[in-house]
């Protein structure tokens, strides 16, 4: 990849020019800092390429047709679109059963997760209760847990309960909160001091409280919370492998799984088609909420 | 009497005695303990069960032997251990870990950090490309991994116009035991370091400017200022990119579950991988177990590395 080398050209290159600009404003016949534009502009270009090709190529094969998805070179507009590919996809493979199955767990175990993030939250902010900071600390030590760790005795435990392929096997085990309990908890604790005050005088109606004065002022933590744990649910691989067992409960990202032959011949059109309806649905969320995901991905790394 | 202790409003029942009013504060606590704990319990309860008793119950399962599907596992101490250790498939499986967390953690600090710098400057599209460089970001791993097997596809892939342009054939990516892990290491960087750089462009720009000022006022060069004053005031985000890039590629199956299963042979079978294969493909719920916990420690050790350094920061600043 040449992205690395690009602003390190334009940075080494003009660091001598550079100390030279601050005596003489001019120093040839190009000016220095239109070379440095000129090569932040390639360096630039080049990263725009590594990262839209790929996501071109995929979008540009779906609606290839047959013919056109094997020629060589290759065909980089195709028309007229072949949409085939699509209901080809979805007789190769049960895709309607997918994403009901996708749009089921994703929205139900989202939800159950903000539902967590957001009671828990509010109770370690405006509840008092004894040793809350142990339990707070204690739900955060969870975090240190890696996900893989937990694979084998979670797909045990289903087991035992009978709900191995079933949406509760496969929602509950992801439904608790932690990150996204700890950011709305940081968010309310900077929410103004009148608030946290009438919480402690008045005693009951915290129901009230919490759903018409505290939430409508963390609203954009609550984006952030729920649209990550949005993308989250939905794109799990490894647990819905693990917990289901048959095709017609498989989710989006493990049908794609089934679009592959063993043969080694590919219906590249049709496994491409698939792969844009797993990628789709996030994208265009990710265009409407890159700032709310940005924010809480990058939460713990700005403060340090 | 009752009656018309009833009919009146409660406020007014109540006598100004300081010790009825903390009964009623105890009471109002006692309430707000109940309401607490209604509120945490579901989550905790989560929590609990499907993260720590996890662990608990993979250290036990590590001790045991057991085939997951019929009869109970059945004790054999250190035995999953030493099996693993003395197994030149297992120190393999940690070789390829290595290599893949390695590559990516160095790949994507440095190229993460040159498109944080890119970004930063004042351009025209860069908002686009920012955006772009996220995106894969959101992708599912499934689908990546999908994307980019047919792009590696030595026949009708990208790959085949790249190598072409140097009049060379594409390599067999998926199937070449040589070439998997790098195309593994590239479509992992690929999606990953849009993260790395939006994390790096935060710590950018929540720098201070008065020291780049200074530094230049003093007549230091642009990579001078870069070197000595930007870089180092940017090592606790490097820290944390580095850390948080272990953790998640030590963890990271989903690629190398859909595009190449861990092979050819176990060419890119990394610790990860090794627990699913031990315990779902080959029924050998101790050895994954066993597997489950050599990764969490190795994890525990960075964190802990972690804590250590970023600690000494805080004084250090």
């Amino acid at each position: 990849m040449s992205t690395d080398i690009a602003p390190v050209v334009a940075d080494g290159t003009t660091e001598a020019p550079q100390r030279r600009d601050a005596r003489s404003r001019r120093s040839g016949p190009m000016d220095d800092s239109r070379l440095r534009r000129i090569l932040l502009y390639v360096a630039l270009a080049v990263a725009l390429a590594v990262f839209l090709i790929p996501i071109y190529w995929l979008f540009s094969s779906a609606v290839k047709s047959n013919g056109d998805i094997y020629q060589y070179p290759p065909m980089w507009f195709p028309w007229p679109l072949a949409l085939e590919n699509f209901s080809r996809a979805w007789a190769a493979a049960p895709f309607g059963n997918f994403l009901i199955n996708s749009v089921v767990v994703t929205t139900i175990g989202a939800s159950i997760k903000l539902l967590n993030a957001t009671f828990t939250s509010y109770a370690f902010v405006f509840l008092r209760f004894p040793l809350k900071n142990w339990i707070f600390l204690l739900m955060l030590g969870s975090m240190m847990v890696p996900g893989n760790v937990t694979l084998i005795v979670n797909y045990i435990t289903m087991a035992s309960l009978g709900w191995i392929n079933t949406y509760l096997g496969l929602i509950l085990p992801s439904a608790g909160s932690v990150f996204g309990m700890f950011l709305l908890r940081q968010y309310m604790m900077t929410l103004p001091h009148e608030i946290m005050e009438a919480a402690k005088v008045d005693g009951a109606g915290h129901l009230r409280q919490m759903w018409q004065v505290v939430l409508p002022m963390c609203k954009p933590m609550l984006v952030t919370v729920g649209v990550i744990a949005v993308v989250d649910m939905w794109n799990d691989f490894i647990w819905p492998l693990i917990v289901t067992n048959t095709v017609s409960m498989r989710t989006l990202p493990i049908g794609l799984l089934y679009l592959r032959s063993s043969e080694g011949y590919n219906d590249w059109g049709a496994i491409m088609a698939g792969t844009v309806m797993v990628a789709m649905p996030m994208l265009i969320l990710f265009l409407f909420t890159q700032r709310h995901i940005a924010r809480g991905l990058t939460a713990g790394a700005v403060k340090g | 009497m009752a009656t018309q202790e009833v009919a009146l409003p409660s406020g007014a029942m109540r006598p100004p005695r300081g010790g009825d009013r903390r009964s009623g504060r105890r009471r109002r606590h006692r309430r707000e303990y109940g309401l607490f704990a209604l509120f945490i319990l579901p989550n905790i309860a989560l929590i609990l069960t499907f993260e720590y008793w996890p662990v608990l119950y993979n250290a036990y399962l590590s001790l045991t032997e057991w085939n997951m599907i019929s009869g109970t596992p059945r004790w054999v101490g250190l035995d999953n251990y030493i099996r693993l250790f003395t197994s030149s498939q297992f120190h393999t499986v940690l070789l390829n870990t290595v290599v893949f967390t390695g590559a990516i953690v160095i790949g994507s600090v440095l190229l993460g950090l040159l498109l944080a710098l890119l970004f930063n400057q004042r351009l025209r599209l860069r908002g686009l490309a920012r955006t772009a460089a996220f995106a894969p970001y959101v992708i599912s791993g499934a689908a990546v991994a999908t994307l980019w097997m047919f792009i590696f596809d030595p026949t009708y892939g990208l790959s085949r116009i790249v190598f072409g342009w140097f009049g060379a054939d594409s390599p067999r990516w998926i199937t070449d035991g040589s070439w998997a892990m790098l195309a593994l290491i590239i479509a992992y960087l690929w999606k990953g370091m849009g993260f790395v750089a939006i994390v790096y462009l935060a710590g950018l720009q929540g720098l201070p400017e008065e020291y780049d000022e200074a530094a230049r006022l003093d007549g230091a060069g642009r990579f001078q200022i870069f070197r000595r004053i930007t870089l180092p005031l940017l090592s606790p985000v490097t820290f944390f990119v580095m850390v948080i890039t272990i953790i998640g590629t030590f963890q990271a199956y989903d690629l190398i579950a859909v595009m190449t299963g861990g092979g050819p042979g176990i060419a890119t079978t990394n610790l990860s991988w090794y627990i699913y294969e031990r315990a779902f493909k080959s029924s050998d719920a101790g050895g994954g177990a066993a597997s489950a916990v050599v990764l969490f420690v190795i994890l525990l050790v960075v964190t802990a590395v972690q804590n250590v350094y970023s600690q000494r920061k805080v004084h250090y600043q």
